[in-house]
């Protein structure tokens, strides 16, 4: 059971090898949190960061494997995580998605659904079933990792940028809709974060880490923040940006 | 059927969803503990219960994720009361203000009452609540002379002579042993409906708990509010006021021809939920430091009525709202006699940490009953109300709780929202009497609220 400070016992992550999901685990794991499910689409990768998790004081840490490319196989997915977390679940973590390659992505338009597919089909589809496991539990919160890309979609990667747009306005609106059941959303608009996914592509201003995304959606569990930003100020920054006439936004840097 | 509500504690902190049922009878009670019916989903196998009365404990004790909720409300039959023993049995969903409404004019008073008439009489059981008088009374189920519990296994008569392990593990066992439905409880004959009251001032914590130690047992009453707002130089300055049923020689001939009168309802209500923050240091120090200006140096044989001496919150109806959205949090702990120190270092914790409590109130306990769960030990104990918002709270709480902990002290159940699971065993070390009570009453485990599954509490029993 979540504690008054919505600090979490038992905690899904769906795609639980990312290095922001790992350390959200972590400071889970600091406080209350005992049982851990990762889910992922490698196994290797899995059993490392399941050690993690079990070297961080876990007492149990199953793993799951999924398809992301595979959206009919997403409630079945959710259905084994639930099943193996043994009992309720206080929090799951929804971390799926792919930066992709642009260039490629917007031409070939195979990659254009393989993207769509990974960063909101594949989501929205498992978010429902969590949505189901969470109201039966009558408690328990969702979070998702949207991004500010998705906030106003830029052209230099208008694909990846849809999609979590996309993404974000489902979790909003699956949020709205579990009101009064005891279930939760909170989305997370991180900026550019510093991480294995991004190495080599250039920085953006505000650029984070993967420790303060977490801390972010820590204290959004917390609060139940239906939207948090990482770091903060961009709430203030993109309250601007998105406002701004197409002629100058066209011609920011980035 | 009953229906799905959204619920929460009286700190409005974790609310969670559960099918609420208010039966009408034991017969419809009876049904529901046994019926056993699937969870809202399917995907749920076991069928959770859990008891709740008016919803005044702080935390998750009254709430059942998932599962059903009983509210007892319905079951509110007062009977006559023995003019002789004062024995009285009421309804487990009786409030303790339509208790005292009936009582008083007939001049008895309930044994015990915490700081609100708004608890139910199976709450109070659950809770195991104290008042003023712990130090000369004891706790509420010291004056139950016998009880009917609804079981998954059955109706059950039970009381200190019959049945004790079940009765003392009913004690301040949170609702986990069964559904009160009745309760025998022996009132305090009084000759009005007014208190006489002595009040005094302290500069310091030192001063009052001194006063306390040595003054208390010349007093039926006794509680102190201690000002933990004031940073660090003056934090510990208190208020302590102490006192006694007033007799009718007491009275001034112009009150002698009524002396008792029944309390009456709130007369304020909070309908809107406050603006977060509105309650915070600064605020919260202004409060505290008007409470403490307005208390006289010291005053005695004051007249007071009953509402203002004992239940001062209840003229205004919902003020757990001016907590604004994300609520508060109570932590209240009871340490042994010689371990005052633990009370100056919560204080001086919460002074330094820039988390102020809006209300403290220092009291020290007489001998505890014997449920295994019962909250009460000798000693002192210390009640903080703490708004949710510091970031600090979390930690803060957590320190206290090692603090109580290695002191050999415990937090209150009925106002836990947040304690770490693996203390629960360390601060009530008799934790396996109610269990093996549950096993035998309860043995495929219906019986569990958000409480005690987020302390472990029903692990080995069912699922986690």
């Amino acid at each position: 059971m979540n504690d008054a400070f919505g600090r979490p016992q038992s905690m899904v992550v769906l795609a639980g090898t990312s290095e922001i999901a790992r350390a959200v685990v972590r400071r889970a794991l600091a406080d209350r949190c005992r049982t851990v499910v990762l889910a992922g689409r490698n196994p290797a990768a899995l059993a490392v960061a399941a050690g993690e998790a079990v070297a961080a004081g876990a007492d149990a840490v199953p793993t799951v494997l999924f398809d992301a490319c595979d959206p009919a196989g997403a409630r079945d997915a959710v259905d084994r995580c639930f099943a193996a977390a043994g009992g309720d679940v206080d929090a799951v973590v929804m971390a799926v998605g792919e930066l992709g390659d642009q260039r490629t992505d917007e031409t070939d338009p195979e990659r254009t659904a393989a993207v769509l597919t990974v960063n909101f089909t594949w989501p929205a589809t498992a978010m429902v079933a969590v949505a189901a496991h969470l109201r039966a539990q009558g408690h328990g919160r969702l979070v998702v990792l949207s991004s500010v890309a998705g906030v106003r979609v830029r052209r230099a990667n208008f694909v990846y940028g849809s999609s979590k747009a996309g993404l974000d306005a489902f979790s909003v609106g699956l949020g709205e809709a579990l009101r009064g059941s005891g279930a939760g959303v909170t989305v997370v608009r991180p900026g550019f974060v510093r991480t294995k996914m991004t190495l080599g592509r250039p920085e953006a201003p505000f650029a984070t880490t993967p420790d303060v995304v977490a801390r972010a959606i820590t204290d959004g569990l917390g609060s139940g923040a239906a939207v948090v930003w990482a770091p903060g100020l961009l709430r203030w920054v993109f309250a601007v940006l998105k406002n701004l006439p197409t002629t100058i936004w066209r011609r920011l840097p980035g | 059927m009953g229906e799905g509500r959204l619920l929460t504690g009286w700190g409005r902190t974790s609310p969670s969803w559960a099918r609420v049922v208010a039966p009408g009878d034991t017969g419809e009670l009876s049904a529901e503990l046994s019926g056993g019916r699937a969870g809202a989903s399917g995907s749920a196998s076991t069928t959770r219960i859990i008891a709740r009365g008016l919803g005044r404990s702080y935390g998750d004790a009254a709430q059942c994720a998932g599962g059903t909720v009983i509210d007892v409300g319905r079951l509110s039959d007062i009977g006559p009361i023995d003019p002789e023993s004062g024995l009285v049995t009421v309804g487990g969903g009786t409030s303790l203000q339509h208790l005292l409404e009936r009582s008083l004019l007939e001049g008895w008073f309930v044994p015990v009452t915490p700081g609100t008439r708004q608890v139910s009489i199976g709450g109070a059981i659950a809770a195991d609540v104290h008042g003023k008088n712990h130090h000369h009374d004891g706790s509420f189920c010291g004056h139950v002379t016998s009880l009917t519990l609804s079981t998954p296994t059955g109706i059950i008569q039970t009381g200190p002579a019959l049945d004790p392990e079940l009765f003392w593990a009913t004690a301040g066992g949170m609702g986990l042993t069964g559904v009160v439905t009745d309760a025998t409880v022996r009132m305090t004959p009084v000759e009005t409906s007014r208190m006489l009251v002595d009040t005094e001032r302290f500069t310091d914590l030192d001063g009052v708990m001194a006063a306390m130690e040595e003054g208390d047992a010349g007093y039926r009453y006794s509680v102190a509010w201690v000002d933990t707002a004031a940073g660090r130089k003056r934090a510990g300055r208190s208020v302590l006021t102490r006192g006694d049923h007033a007799a009718i020689d007491d009275l001034p001939a112009s009150l002698r021809s009524r002396p008792l009168e029944a309390p009456r309802p709130a007369r304020l209500r909070v309908r809107q939920t406050a603006p977060s923050g509105l309650l915070n240091a600064a605020t919260v120090a202004a409060f505290n430091a008007a409470w403490y200006h307005r208390a006289p140096r010291r005053r005695t044989g004051e007249l007071q009525d009953m509402a203002t001496f004992f239940h001062p919150l209840d003229g205004v109806d919902g003020w757990n709202r001016l907590y604004g959205p994300r609520g508060f949090l109570q932590y209240q702990f009871a340490v042994g006699p010689h371990r005052g120190d633990v009370v100056h270092q919560a204080i001086r914790l919460l002074a330094d940490g820039g988390t102020p409590s809006f209300l403290a109130v220092l009291k020290r306990f007489g001998p505890g009953d014997p449920g295994p769960l019962s909250f009460p030990i000798e000693g002192w104990t210390l009640a903080l109300d703490l708004p949710l918002g510091p970031p600090e709270l979390a930690r803060a709480t957590d320190q206290l709780d090692e603090m109580v902990a290695q002191a050999g002290g415990r937090v209150y159940l009925a106002k836990d929202a947040r304690l770490r699971p693996e203390l629960i065993q360390v601060m009530y070390p008799r934790l396996d009497e109610l269990q093996e009570v549950r096993e035998r009453v309860d043995p495929s485990g219906l019986l569990c609220s958000d409480l005690s599954r987020r302390l472990g509490m029903d692990r080995a029993r069912i699922e986690r």
